[in-house]
């Protein structure tokens, strides 16, 4: 279990962009956070895996307080991050990464198969180099499989359908329900999408740097799309996330 | 051949208690073993010190290796190696080359090497440099390699020399014809007070002929690093180079690509990029359960692979 008490944290000029989160994220459950663009979401996630400190606040996981570890060090607890903008590296290999990833040696056929489970046909892909010639669904793929090579017992994905075509997209959901079966730990999914939003457990709203709902899916996502004032005839209208600026 | 040219022959080619193909190990300026086989004959110079070497057309999956190795300050060593590859074969080429210095006299190794392909050859030539010793003696590999490149001949250069040189001046020129294909790869680490220059002079003078030359290098401590290269394309044709560099502490790096197109069906490309690790690229492995330190590794581990 991830917990979040009364975190805070403002970017260097000084603006407020989390105004105190407090947050639980439960065991063997996928919660999706979701919001406005702008609204504190990337931190958060951030804020978890390390790659930023809370000015005020804890961030514990499994009871044990994180909140002072470095990122190595909530890596090795079991924090994996899937970047919304994969870093790319002119050296590495696809295989590289993965093995990076999994902390071992791996056999190719171990290493396919996280490449097949991200829709990549591992033959092309993996002895590629990690660089500017792959497009941009190519390495978020790839960054996803890194993440189940880790297979830990918390998985952040920052956005990972951003730069996904739709043709890729149904295969990428398919990813997560398989993820979510096999769930051993917390799953967080920062999205906007709402064939994501519809296969969470939870959701998650973060506007203006709060938390506006916070609930089970089935509860918060009729607010988001419009609540009672739809039906089956209306356009679909834009996810409204109340509190937020748009 | 003694000790120390073992432990450098090991370091900077395919030795494994000998070798399987034809091969000339010279130690100090001198030849201390070779073997010439059925497609490959290696004589040696008659004009100046160093190897004629020649590749029977049609010879293929065959490797011939030259090493070089100073064990010793105070040795100024030059080679002329001519390699005459014959139509249509198909080798592998080593030519590493070690310096090892326990005193504090300097000592030089300046390889020539000169490449005749003919019609729809192929050569890997793999160059693997190193210095070696606990000495303050300055080691040079000064290297120089002239390639010629026939009708539909294609030599892949991988060169490498990851720490331990003092200093280097490398120069490559290259001519190609119709149809002609030159890979150049190189890798260089320089550390310390290490300089590495290395100078690429390329000409593609036949229709259809390409280059792709890439550099990547690494440069530490208080180390300098100077790359030129001069790709001109005479026919229609393709170049492409690309020159990375990764600074770290006070390390310097100095490129300057040089393009010339005199024929307007010639495509010519330069790509460069100078600075050090990417911020975000450690933090990415840091996500991965590694140091900092253990990032950087890996990131220049896989960057001069």
């Amino acid at each position: 279990m991830l917990e979040l008490k009364k975190v805070t944290w403002s970017a260097p000029e000084g603006t407020a962009v989390l105004r105190g989160i407090d947050l639980t994220i439960p065991d063997n459950k996928l919660v999706v956070i979701t919001g406005p663009n702008g609204g504190g979401k990337t931190t958060l996630a951030k804020l978890i895996a390390g790659l930023e400190k809370p000015e005020s606040g804890s961030i514990l996981l499994d009871g044990q307080d994180i909140t002072g570890l470095d990122i190595t060090e909530r890596a090795k607890l079991g924090v994996s991050y899937a970047f919304q903008q994969p870093v790319r590296f002119k050296g590495l290999t696809v295989s590289d990464l993965l093995e990076l990833a999994a902390g071992r040696k791996l056999s190719e056929q171990a290493a396919c198969g996280y490449l097949f489970k991200v829709g990549l046909c591992a033959k092309d892909y993996i002895n590629r180099e990690v660089n500017a010639t792959l497009s941009g669904g190519e390495i978020k793929r790839i960054e996803l499989a890194t993440v189940l090579a880790r297979h830990t017992r918390l998985s952040i994905f920052d956005e990972p359908e951003a730069g996904i075509d739709l043709w890729s997209f149904n295969n990428l959901i398919d990813v997560f329900k398989e993820l979510q079966r096999s769930l051993n730990g917390s799953m967080i999914i920062i999205s906007h999408q709402e064939r994501i939003l519809s296969i969470a457990d939870e959701i998650v709203v973060i506007s203006e740097g709060k938390i506006t709902a916070d609930g089970a899916a089935d509860e918060v996502m009729p607010q988001l799309l419009g609540g009672d004032m739809s039906c089956e005839k209306c356009p679909k209208i834009e996810i409204q996330y109340y509190g937020g600026d748009n | 051949m003694n000790e120390i040219t073992r432990e450098l022959l090991k370091a900077v080619s395919d030795y494994h208690d000998g070798y399987a193909d034809a091969y000339n190990i010279r130690e100090d300026g001198c030849c201390v073993g070779r073997k010439s086989t059925e497609n490959i004959k290696i004589d040696t110079k008659e004009d100046n010190p160093g190897l004629v070497i020649h590749i029977k057309p049609g010879t293929k999956g065959e490797r011939v290796s030259i090493p070089a190795c100073v064990t010793h300050g105070n040795v100024d060593d030059i080679v002329y190696n001519d390699f005459y590859v014959g139509e249509g074969a198909d080798v592998l080429i080593i030519a590493g080359c070690g310096v090892h210095v326990e005193t504090g006299e300097p000592a030089r190794h300046n390889g020539i090497h000169r490449f005749f392909l003919e019609k729809g050859s192929h050569v890997v030539y793999q160059e693997k440099h190193v210095g070696r010793g606990r000495g303050l003696g300055i080691k040079s590999i000064d290297p120089v390699t002239e390639i010629y490149l026939g009708e539909n001949s294609c030599l892949e250069m991988d060169s490498l020399q990851l720490g331990g040189v003092d200093r280097t001046l490398r120069k490559t020129s290259a001519v190609a014809e119709k149809g002609a294909k030159l890979i150049i790869r190189e890798r260089i680490l320089t550390d310390g007070d290490q300089q590495a220059k290395t100078e690429f002079d390329v000409e593609m003078n036949g229709e259809g002929s390409s280059v792709n030359l890439i550099s990547r290098s690494v440069a530490r401590g208080n180390s300098y690093q100077q790359y030129r290269s001069r790709i001109v394309g005479n026919a229609p044709c393709a170049g492409h180079s690309e020159c990375d560099a990764i600074i770290a502490d006070n390390g310097r790096v100095d490129a300057a690509p040089e393009l010339t197109a005199n024929d307007g069906d010639a495509a010519l490309i330069h790509e460069a990029a100078i600075g050090k690790i990417a911020g975000e690229q450690i933090v990415k492995l840091r996500t991965l359960g590694l140091s900092e330190e253990e990032a950087e590794a890996k990131i220049v581990a896989g960057f001069l692979k």
